[in-house]
């Protein structure tokens, strides 16, 4: 026992077959994928930058209920809003505070007109602090350039609610 | 008067046409580490920067002159700004009396591997004075790591050269290369090309033996306090003493710029490039060894230097010196 294991040690046995599966292994196919270039699969339920959706005739489907600003843990809603002439309630003000966010999915899970939601873009980096306050308008264009994304992606995920 | 300047110009030329290529190559080699790394961990590596990633390390140095240079208030501010100049210049010196085939060499000087072994040990002193002028605990613990740890394998490497030197008769780098004509140093003296890589694996502080800049327990060792092109300048010393070691292996064992077999289709190709395939295969080896090997602990790091290599090295001097002697082969110059 004891001489095969001094011989283990003096040949780098243990060594060498290492080395053998390391280069066995390198000629594998890679588990990473080419990032920026592909990127890996998104669940429906991914939550990534927000947006406020609109109906398909144009009209804005937040309420103002305030729902998601209570609900908000890190608090970064804000809301203000106004009736409007026909009566109905919206919002002069929608601010997320993306820095605040803490990316939790309540504000998509208490609101009963799925107007914010979490869409799948997580690649909004910017070059400073105030580009991430996000305001009423920049949310409202979110939606529409993800729109299409964000109503498959509510469908896909709607048997499970 | 102008026949000494027609010199110096020459001179110059010859160096700049030796140090160009040699920094590219680090910086390759750089790449190639990584890529080699990446590939064991079944991972893709630099591959966005240029054709397979080649300008990483480019961009990677692109970003490290234009990083500020911090110098802490309570370090010593001229050994602290000394210290990478110091390791990059030691690194790059050394690389004069290599030679690339039978006329390409810099400086074909008759004492050329003493001169790499003495350049290859100052080395220690640019760790030193980095860890030292930092005044910070890491860096300090980290320097001293290192040169115990340097001194300890350079003499077991000093050890192994002498089993050449035996062989060979000489102490010029070209006539080493020469005298393997007929059979490469690596198969008479293979255990001895086994200890060498080993030791040159600790020598230039590679996993597993990087326990001056362990991250676990050190930060990043000597390096800790330095940022910017100090640092890159660390990082390509570094890298450009792993590359020197490895032509040392390759000139040392495995022939030079000698082709494998002396035969037509081998004959063809130029010898520095014989000498730079034989460099680059030792170096994946380089790396191989750190995508694969766990990290020493100190203890078993100088158990291994000072009881297993230096007996064993010094037993095969002892038995080269006997087997030249008794069958009258020691070379006679």
């Amino acid at each position: 026992m004891k001489i095969s294991r001094l011989l283990k040690t003096i040949l780098l046995l243990d060594f060498m077959s290492g080395l053998v599966i390391a280069i066995k292994e390198s000629f594998k196919s890679k588990k990473t994928i080419n990032y920026p270039f592909e990127k890996g699969k998104i669940s429906p339920r991914f939550r990534g930058e927000h947006a406020l959706r609109r109906y398909p005739n144009g009209e804005e489907r937040c309420i103002a209920c305030k729902l998601c600003e209570a609900v908000c843990p890190a608090q970064a809603i804000t809301i203000e809003s106004t009736e409007k002439e026909d009566g109905s309630r919206k919002t002069t003000r929608y601010d997320i505070d993306m820095l605040k966010c803490i990316y939790c999915g309540l504000c998509e899970e208490s609101c009963p007109v799925d107007a914010i939601v979490q869409g799948p873009n997580f690649e909004f980096s910017t070059e400073t602090r105030e580009e991430l306050y996000y305001n009423k308008q920049k949310l409202l264009d979110n939606g529409d350039r993800w729109e299409s994304l964000l109503a498959a992606n509510i469908k896909a995920d709607n048997p499970y609610r | 008067m102008i026949e000494y300047l027609n010199i110096l110009i020459i001179e110059i030329y010859k160096i700049f046409l030796l140090i160009i290529p040699i920094l590219t190559a680090v910086a390759m080699i750089v790449w190639l580490d990584r890529r080699v790394w990446a590939f064991v961990q079944k991972r893709r590596g630099p591959n966005v920067v240029g054709p397979f990633g080649l300008f990483q390390s480019l961009a990677d140095a692109l970003k490290y002159i234009f990083k500020e240079i911090i110098i802490p208030a309570s370090a010593n501010k001229i050994i602290f700004v000394l210290a990478p100049i110091v390791t990059m210049t030691l690194a790059l010196i050394s690389w004069a009396v290599i030679p690339f085939s039978e006329e390409m060499v810099l400086a074909n000087i008759n004492v050329g591997i003493l001169y790499l072994f003495a350049v290859s040990s100052l080395g220690v002193y640019g760790i030193i004075m980095g860890g030292w002028a930092s005044n910070s605990k890491y860096p300090f613990l980290g320097a001293i790591r290192s040169a115990a740890q340097m001194v300890s394998y350079e003499v077991s490497i000093g050890v192994i050269i002498i089993n050449v030197l035996l062989c060979v008769g000489s102490l010029n780098l070209t006539d080493i290369v020469l005298a393997q004509k007929n059979l490469w140093f690596i198969i008479p003296l293979f255990p001895m090309f086994v200890i060498f890589f080993i030791s040159a694996l600790a020598e230039t502080n590679r996993p597993p033996f990087d326990l001056p800049e362990a991250e676990a327990e050190l930060v990043a060792g000597y390096q800790t306090e330095y940022s910017g092109m100090m640092y890159a300048m660390f990082w390509l010393g570094e890298y450009a003493n792993i590359l020197l070691m490895c032509s040392m292996g390759s000139i040392l064992f495995l022939g030079g710029w000698l082709s494998p077999i002396d035969l037509y289709p081998f004959t063809l190709v130029p010898a520095p490039l014989w000498l730079i395939i034989k460099i680059l295969l030792l170096f994946i080896l380089f790396s191989l060894v750190k995508a694969i090997v766990p990290r020493y602990r100190y203890d078993q790091l100088m158990k291994l230097g000072w009881k297993i290599f230096l007996p064993l090295s010094l037993t095969w001097v002892v038995l080269t010196a006997s087997y030249l002697f008794y069958f009258n082969l020691l070379p006679v110059n």
